[in-house]
């Protein structure tokens, strides 16, 4: 366990330096924020709610979505992971005396970590000194805080996860923008990040139910805001759980058999 | 122009060599966009219509921007990637050489795989043509063909400034990418739904407006005026590539490479 928690640190510790590139992505995601949150007003036009989630809901559900983008957003292009499998560096780290599901595991979590600890707070803030109703909400309650920490940190274990299983795809399809492009704007559609679940027609929202996706994003936005409640968020909670061992486990056994049959790409 | 051609062709030969890979870029592009589009569909699905413009009305925004995103990134993809150029110092060689340096960086790169993309917006631009009720004419298909032209040049535009800025920054500006990814994101909804600070914006400063917006206004019916006028207005609009050529061109005489 211990070379991955310091890996772990390493990696955050060296992510946290790219201030300069967050400073820029804060524009970004301001300005996302700003236009998603108008249109979805003149959506609404008059009315206060639709299908039970209201406008000050869904802004809330806009700005965490763009404070935590890279907890949340499943496309993750890593060059260096992406390098290895095709130029054939992978041969390299198989040497190495730890697992590498795990060692991959721990970098993709540590970029989306020091991204995500980096980024967050200016949204947040620029959220809440909005003018009102553009705003993001106090959260609903402070058990709704604690619960929309708790699944937002099991959401972007979760995430990972899947994330694992698109970089894993790569040693079938060889083409990583075919299976990175394809299988995240997949998942991110699931997962509420295009538009949210309440938003979407009845028989899509049990598709994205009955789907990993929506575990990662759609339940801690709406955690936050009290729109989804605390006996659903505590389901919530065990249902992310099962995924995330499911999926690990999945991954990590996929891992090993196609690492023991792959054929190393290059001379 | 005919150097141009020549370089076209040479790149188009290259990227077809790999044929498995080509294919897959394409494919991919074509798909990526439906979310963006099933989003809409399903917001109109729950909505009915934003502010008055119904779903094809919207989709006709969509197909328009999407074509002209397309469009630009496949072919002003060198200023795209220009911050590269500059970090390497690969820049001094173009300077060295005796043909304009707009020109050679055009010529620099070619994205044909934009194709997908391509195809896929004028899937959409299709399906709303016979969805929504056009009473056609010639000035609204001189119109659609300006706004196609204008769009196009409007993005080209944004790219070059963007890597004008990288004479100053030597690194890509993320922030350049509101102006392209959050245009082809957010563009395809009417104008007059923003406040008028953003409505401004895209009218006289970035006229992306001039493209959609305000003949589009026309061509679906929804304001009465002389058709001619309306149907050149993108190309007023694409005036705004003359600033950033100049921008580019202060950018090239302030330069100073940053490597051996």
């Amino acid at each position: 366990m211990k070379p991955y928690i310091s890996l772990l640190q390493v990696r955050f510790l060296n992510g946290l330096q790219y201030r300069a590139a967050a400073l820029g992505g804060l524009a970004t995601q301001f300005f996302w924020g700003i236009m998603l949150v108008f249109i979805y007003k003149a959506f609404y036009g008059g009315a206060a709610s639709s299908n039970g989630f209201s406008f000050q809901d869904l802004v809330s559900f806009v700005w965490l979505q763009q404070a935590f983008l890279s907890f949340l957003f499943l496309y993750d292009w890593d060059s260096e992971m992406l390098d290895m499998i095709t130029t054939g560096g992978i041969s390299y780290e198989l040497c190495r005396p730890v697992r590498i599901y795990q060692v991959w595991y721990v970098k993709l979590l540590s970029k989306r970590l020091s991204r995500g600890i980096l980024r967050f707070a200016p949204v947040v803030i620029l959220g809440f000194i909005m003018p009102y109703p553009y705003n993001l909400s106090l959260p609903g309650s402070p058990v709704s805080l604690l619960l929309f920490i708790v699944t937002l940190f099991l959401g972007l274990f979760l995430l990972v996860a899947i994330s694992m299983l698109i970089y894993i795809s790569i040693f079938k399809t060889m083409s990583p923008i075919g299976s990175v492009g394809i299988f995240s704007i997949i998942g991110e559609f699931f997962a509420g990040m295009t538009i949210p679940l309440p938003l979407m027609p009845s028989w899509l929202q049990n598709i994205c139910m009955a789907l990993p996706f929506r575990w990662t994003a759609d339940l801690p936005l709406r955690v936050y805001s009290g729109n989804i409640g605390t006996p659903e968020a505590i389901t919530g909670i065990a249902i992310q759980s099962v995924w995330i061992a499911i999926l690990v486990l999945a991954g990590a056994f996929i891992m090993k058999r196609i690492t023991r049959l792959s054929v190393v790409q290059g001379g | 122009m005919k150097l141009y051609t020549k370089y076209i062709s040479l790149l188009l030969k290259s990227q077809l060599q790999y044929k498995a890979s080509f294919t897959m870029t394409v494919v991919t592009q074509f798909i990526q966009p439906f979310a963006l589009f099933a989003g809409i569909y399903f917001l109109f699905q729950r909505f009915g219509n934003i502010q008055g413009w119904t779903l094809y009305e919207v989709f006709m925004c969509y197909a328009v921007v999407g074509i002209c995103f397309a469009t630009s990134t496949c072919f002003a993809r060198g200023f795209d990637s220009f911050a590269e150029m500059i970090r390497t110092a690969s820049f001094d060689r173009v300077l060295v050489r005796p043909r304009s340096t707009v020109l050679q960086i055009l010529g620099a790169s070619f994205d044909i795989k934009r194709i997908g993309h391509f195809m896929q917006s004028v899937f959409v631009l299709v399906l709303a043509i016979i969805s929504a009720d056009i009473s056609w004419d010639l000035a609204r298909v001189v119109m659609l063909a300006n706004m196609i032209l204008g769009g196009s040049v409007i993005f080209s535009g944004v790219y070059m400034l963007q890597a004008a800025a990288a004479f100053w920054t030597i690194e890509a500006l993320e922030v350049a990418n509101i102006f392209t990814h959050g245009i082809k994101e957010h563009a395809s909804y009417p104008l007059n739904i923003f406040p008028k600070w953003i409505t401004i914006l895209f009218t006289f400063i970035i006229p992306f407006g001039t493209i959609n917006y305000i003949p589009l206004q026309y061509l679906l019916g929804k304001i009465d005026g002389t058709g001619w006028l309306y149907a050149f207005i993108p190309l007023l609009g694409s005036l705004f590539i003359f600033p950033c050529i100049l921008a580019w061109k202060f950018g090239v005489r302030r330069y100073s490479s940053a490597g051996s």
